[in-house]
């Protein structure tokens, strides 16, 4: 009990000092504190896991399981830093990015025609509804050395492979959305004179929204799959992209970069992710399908 | 073609009530499936709701109150018979084509989510080809009309249950259609908020002179609403007794006269229930 008092005492002033302190700051101060407080709330999770990983990392680093090989964190993430400062790995990740943006945004085109087109055409869907699902399940990179033999060493095949990987997805991502538009809400639009190409705009195409942003999350994923690998299969000279780094490290058994690329892809991946998750949040607050409006 | 003449606005449809239609069903069967499994759902229906009347359909589940709606919107064909919406003075209009000059209100809103309660309104008068304008101008009126004023830019789920009927009924205004078709469109919702819509939809298609459609398994709500009642009987649906209402408005749905007649239809139903159950 006594000792318990002596420590009280200091502890209650500072918690004093502390709420004090509060009071003091101006509305918008605390506003900004809140903001700042929901941000950290946010943030210290993910500070946490990557706490966690570089910790258990430096761990293996110290039991020396093939330390000659694999570098322990602090040497990977000073090689990344020097990496970052000079243009090489910049002008990598911008033809690679260049590369994923023409791809994926080829494969949303044709995935979302065929799409349109397989949904509302029953005959069309008989045919190739079950090739769509068979491709979605394909290996992209089985497709490489066809494409390589069709267009050559070449950008092209690589963005032939990213399309092939991901339009499936979103094709089927927008079936599987018109499929499942609420009966009740096409007999509405019906009632109120929607036909064929205003339906279509007004009521299925909006309808399908959410399930179309999971087939392009889930063609995303096939996409930067298929990139990574295509980058790896298909290297043209003088055009540096991470996949070309990778390889460069592979044949110069040059760990550090290699790690050091990783954790980019690693984090470009992460960020495209996380743009699809807002996206997706924001139609579902739109609904109204969360918890909170 | 025809329905261009009704998309004048609200204040020139009052001067003008002659523009109201009439729904006419004769002999309509419907029959769904076929062969051992086939359900016979309406069987030899003839009906007429003259312009400008309200005709409350009332009948035990499975009476086909909500085929026979469906088969008015034109949302499916009758296996036998015919369905027409005849408009007054400009002859006869099969209702074949979904939608074509009936507007309907089911159960459940249906609203879009992802629109909000203006821009269902909009969609309605955007699918008859109103300009941008006016579609916002109507859109202002309509929300009025329903006592929405303030809430057009709320999205279908920040609404209650009683205020997403209104946008459901305000969509189907905009439609601007003679003919008004509810399936039951207050069953889901409390006794209050229900009473209030009723005086709303009293005042509503007295001013427009709107042909009306109502289905409900509530006779009380029927007898409250209607000019008229009509009895269907169960599986196949069939029209075993019609009671005109001659109650003056206002009415109250737990005033005297509602009540007692109210009873009379119930024991007609009941009759026809234990018949059926026999």
């Amino acid at each position: 009990m006594a000792s318990d008092n002596r420590g009280t005492l200091p502890a209650y002033a500072e918690k004093l000092a502390w709420l004090e302190s509060l009071e003091v700051g101006s509305p918008q101060d605390q506003r900004g504190r809140r903001r700042a407080m929901r941000a950290w709330a946010a943030l210290w999770p993910v500070v946490l896991a990557i706490i966690i990983v570089l910790a258990v990392w430096q761990l293996i680093h110290i039991s020396g399981w093939k330390r000659q090989i694999f570098p322990g964190p602090g040497a990977t993430l000073a090689n990344l830093w020097d990496q970052l400062k000079t243009g090489l790995l910049w002008h990598a990740i911008g033809t690679t990015a260049e590369r994923a943006v023409i791809g994926f945004g080829l494969a949303v085109l044709i995935g979302a025609v065929i799409g349109a087109l397989v949904s509302r055409i029953r005959p069309l869907r008989a045919a190739v509804g079950s090739l769509i699902t068979g491709l979605q399940t394909m290996p992209s990179i089985a497709w490489f050395p066809f494409a390589i033999i069709l267009f050559g060493i070449s950008t092209t095949a690589i963005l032939f492979v990213i399309v092939l990987g991901a339009a499936p997805s979103i094709a089927n991502g927008l079936i599987a959305g018109v499929d499942y538009t609420p009966p009740l809400l096409l007999r509405a639009g019906a009632t109120m004179g929607l036909r064929r190409l205003s339906l279509y705009r007004h009521l299925i195409l909006p309808a399908s929204l959410p399930a179309l942003v999971a087939g392009l999350r889930q063609g995303w994923a096939f996409a930067w799959r298929s990139l990574m690998a295509g980058e790896l299969l298909v290297i043209i000279a003088n055009r540096p992209s991470l996949g070309v780094l990778l390889s460069t490290d592979q044949d110069q058994s040059d760990m550090q970069s290699a790690t050091a690329i990783i954790i980019v892809i690693l984090v470009l991946g992460i960020l495209v992710h996380a743009l699809f998750s807002l996206a997706d949040r924001s139609i579902r607050r739109r609904w109204g399908l969360t918890g909170s409006s | 073609m025809v329905r261009q003449v009704s998309s004048v606005t609200v204040t020139d449809r009052r001067a003008a009530p002659a523009a109201a239609a009439s729904v006419r069903l004769t002999g309509v069967s419907k029959v769904f499936g076929r062969g051992g499994s086939a359900v016979r759902a309406l069987d030899q229906v003839s009906l007429e709701v003259a312009p400008g009347e309200f005709a409350c359909l009332i009948g035990a589940s499975g009476c086909g109150k909500s085929t026979l709606l469906s088969l008015v919107a034109g949302l499916e064909r009758p296996t036998a018979g015919e369905v027409s919406i005849v408009e007054a003075g400009r002859g006869e209009e099969g209702g074949r084509e979904g939608g074509r000059g009936v507007a309907f209100m089911f159960q459940e809103p249906a609203l879009f989510p992802w629109l909000t309660a203006a821009g269902n309104i909009e969609l309605a008068l955007r699918a008859r080809g109103t300009g941008k304008a006016e579609r916002r101008q109507r859109t202002a009126e309509l929300l009025e009309t329903v006592h929405l004023g303030g809430f057009g830019g709320r999205r279908p789920h920040e609404l209650s249950g009683g205020m997403r009927q209104r946008v459901a009924l305000a969509r189907a205004l905009a439609q601007d259609a003679d003919v008004l078709l509810m399936d039951e469109p207050f069953g889901a919702l409390d006794a209050m908020t229900r009473d209030v819509l009723h005086d709303e939809i009293d005042r509503i298609c007295a001013d427009r002179q709107l042909t009306v459609l109502f289905v409900t398994h509530n006779v009380r709500e029927a007898v409250r609403l209607g000019d008229r009642v009509v009895v269907l009987s169960s599986r196949p649906g069939r029209v075993i007794g019609e009671f005109a209402v001659l109650i003056e408005r206002p009415r109250r749905i737990d005033s005297a006269p509602v009540a007692e007649l109210a009873a009379r239809i119930t024991d007609r139903l009941r009759e026809e229930m234990s018949r059926d159950g026999q």
